[in-house]
């Protein structure tokens, strides 16, 4: 956040937000190494402390329960991981993700491994929020949207859009830690099922 | 198991439909014993209230025992609950100030994209009331899963009968609130338009909190007296003109608080006499936002406007000038209940509170439909009517 407005400057507003694309295509500039052109940013307030959360999501075999669509994630080494993504059809594609950079309880920042089928990458910010609400939690994430079937795995792991996809996976991830639990309407267990898949 | 369920305007049904199970840690479900149809159902029976699907159980005012739980819920096989109707976390932000149903957590990640562009932010989950709140299966039933299990429920004594305590799930607490929200001084006069179960409520509930005077406004007979008989007088707008007779009662000055306990399905066709002048100049058409505006006009100078009822989306010709000039405050929302439970229930146990009064018909679930239509179309005798699973189908009581 700017200290004061220069003449000529814009606002405090995060670039995610701006009315101009090519001043929202700079948020994906903070990305290390970006991969991709697609680009979501959401912001989402959790009432826990900045390192529970960081610690939550740098071991990255949680990431499933909050993140519709992953079947699973498991560390090949401190700093790689093999993500399995639900396919159309049944099938299911994966790829290696490294993580670029990590500050423990700040941020978090990933992107697929060189020849992956669907390069993608992504960044989670903590930050306290004011007022000792707990922390805001950013998530910008980025990829290539492929044609053909690849194409449509990636429709299906972001839905329509990247950024309802990142919205209600940073919701479920607040559910998560907030309560200990993801809402769902589901009436009983058989409908749970049908509604995951 | 047996449900109400929801397939069009005024088209409800009892059928079979798939038991509940626990999904969720801390889930618990419950056996319904007492279930009630509100106000607020005939707006879904009316089909005003969007994202409602064909199937859909109904039902947000219900009690019963507990016959299983998750191993995150903190009651037990066997207790008697009251069951409010907002689901609620209990651990956000807004549960930790009291704001139950402005809870961030209660609806799925996944509803919450419906009402974000209508309310800028999602509300709490609601149970049997559209998909907008969540798409939670009603409590019209003969079972139902409660989420939050170890937040929301309360814990009956036992030896209170239902019908002295079901009410705690909505209407008394949101009756309760709407008086709170009117911050009533002593020797306010509050004026309470509509006399349904919340209106009523607000008029026990603003002599509990000092009011000198409560003046009730409704049309029927039968309603008109329920509110006298806690003290308040009454003005019956096919009669009387209502706005006129508020500043006659109160020496012009208006009434020192108003409560809109009507809502969005205010019955507007009286309108035209009382408002013929001011409609002329303000352009106050005879819409169904009628009751909220009425109860600005005629509101007291620097008072207090408290609106438990509810509206959905969009109201036009708001009379924000009368507001404004005046200096009046608002105050409304969906009712929090979990905040106002205990300290009703203990204000029954005492007996400073009665809810029976306003139960007119008592019948068994599988004659819920007959219920719904009822409670539509004869207003006047049907004040409240309680749903018994267990009750034997006999001929309404
Ligand atoms: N805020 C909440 O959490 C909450 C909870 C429950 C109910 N509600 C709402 O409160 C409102 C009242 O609920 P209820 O169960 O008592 O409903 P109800 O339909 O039983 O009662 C409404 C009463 O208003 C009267 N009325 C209609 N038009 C009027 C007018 N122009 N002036 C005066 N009276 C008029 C009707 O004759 C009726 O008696 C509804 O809008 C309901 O949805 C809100
Ligand atoms: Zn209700
Ligand atoms: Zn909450």
């Amino acid at each position: 956040m700017a200290d004061h407005l220069a003449p000529g400057e814009h606002d405090d507003a995060p670039l995610a937000t701006a009315k101009q694309a090519d001043r929202r295509e700079q948020a994906a500039n903070g990305l290390d190494e970006a991969k991709g052109d697609a680009v979501s940013g959401k912001t989402v307030t959790i009432n826990r402390p900045r390192q529970e959360i960081y610690d939550f999501w740098r071991d990255v075999t949680n990431l499933p329960k909050v993140m519709e669509n992953l079947v699973s994630v498991d560390a090949v080494d401190g700093q790689r991981s093999r993500w399995v993504v639900k396919a159309p059809g049944g099938g299911t594609v994966e790829w290696i993700s490294v993580i670029t950079e990590d500050r423990p309880g700040e941020l978090i920042a990933w992107a697929s491994e060189e020849g992956a089928e669907v390069p993608n990458s992504g960044r989670i910010e903590f930050r306290d929020a004011p007022g000792g609400r707990g922390t805001w939690v950013s998530a910008t994430i980025l990829y290539d949207p492929p044609a053909g079937f690849i194409g449509k795995v990636i429709a299906k792991m972001f839905q329509r859009e990247p950024a309802i996809q990142a919205r209600r996976d940073l919701r479920r991830l607040k559910q998560f830690l907030e309560t200990g639990e993801i809402a769902t309407a589901a009436r009983n267990r058989r409908q749970y099922e049908e509604e995951q898949n | 198991m047996r449900a109400l369920t929801w397939h069009g305007k005024h088209d409800v049904r009892v059928e079979t439909v798939d038991d509940p199970e626990i999904v969720n840690p801390r889930d618990a479900i419950i056996k319904i014993t007492s279930t009630a149809i509100c106000g607020s159902d005939l707006h879904l029976y009316d089909a005003y209230i969007p994202t409602l699907q064909k199937g859909d159980i109904l039902g947000h005012e219900f009690m019963g025992e507990v016959v299983d739980i998750g191993p995150g819920s903190t009651l037990k096989k066997g207790q008697r609950v009251v069951v409010p109707f907002t689901i609620s976390c209990g651990s956000c932000f807004h549960c930790s100030k009291h704001q139950y149903s402005a809870c961030d957590n209660g609806l799925p990640a996944d509803n919450q994209d419906i009402a974000q562009p209508i309310y800028g932010q999602p509300m709490a989950g609601l149970f049997g009331y559209s998909h907008m709140t969540g798409g939670y299966a009603g409590g019209q039933a003969e079972y139902v899963r409660v989420p939050f299990s170890d937040v929301g429920p309360i814990v009956i004594p036992d030896g209170v009968d239902d019908d002295k305590v079901l009410f705690l799930s909505d209407i008394l607490p949101t009756g309760w609130m709407a008086a709170e929200n009117a911050e009533i001084e002593p020797g306010d006069t509050v004026a309470v338009w509509g006399c349904g179960p919340v209106g009523l409520f607000a008029v026990q509930s603003a002599f509990l909190m000092g009011a000198e005077r409560v003046i009730a406004i409704d049309h029927f007979p039968r309603r008109l007296e329920l509110a006298k008989r806690f003290g308040a007088e009454t003005i019956n707008y096919e009669e009387s003109r209502t706005y006129e007779a508020l500043m006659e009662m109160t020496g012009g000055i208006g009434p020192d608080a108003c409560i809109d306990a009507v809502g969005l399905e205010a019955h507007g066709f009286f309108a035209d006499n009382v408002w013929d002048q001011i409609k002329v100049s303000t352009f106050m058409g005879t819409d169904r936002a009628h009751s909220i505006r009425q109860a600005i006009i005629a509101c007291r100078k620097g008072g207090r406007v408290s609106m438990p009822a509810v509206y959905g989306g969009f109201v036009d010709k708001f009379p924000l000038g009368a507001f404004m000039e005046k200096g009046l405050t608002l105050k409304t929302g969906q009712t929090h209940v979990q905040h106002y439970m205990p300290g009703l229930l203990n204000a029954i146990m005492e007996d400073k509170v009665d809810t029976t009064f306003l139960i007119s018909h008592r019948m068994p679930l599988e004659q819920a439909a007959e219920g719904y239509k009822m409670f539509h179309d004869q207003q006047n005798e049907v004040t409240k009517i309680v749903l018994k699973p267990g009750m034997d189908q006999a001929p309404a009581a």
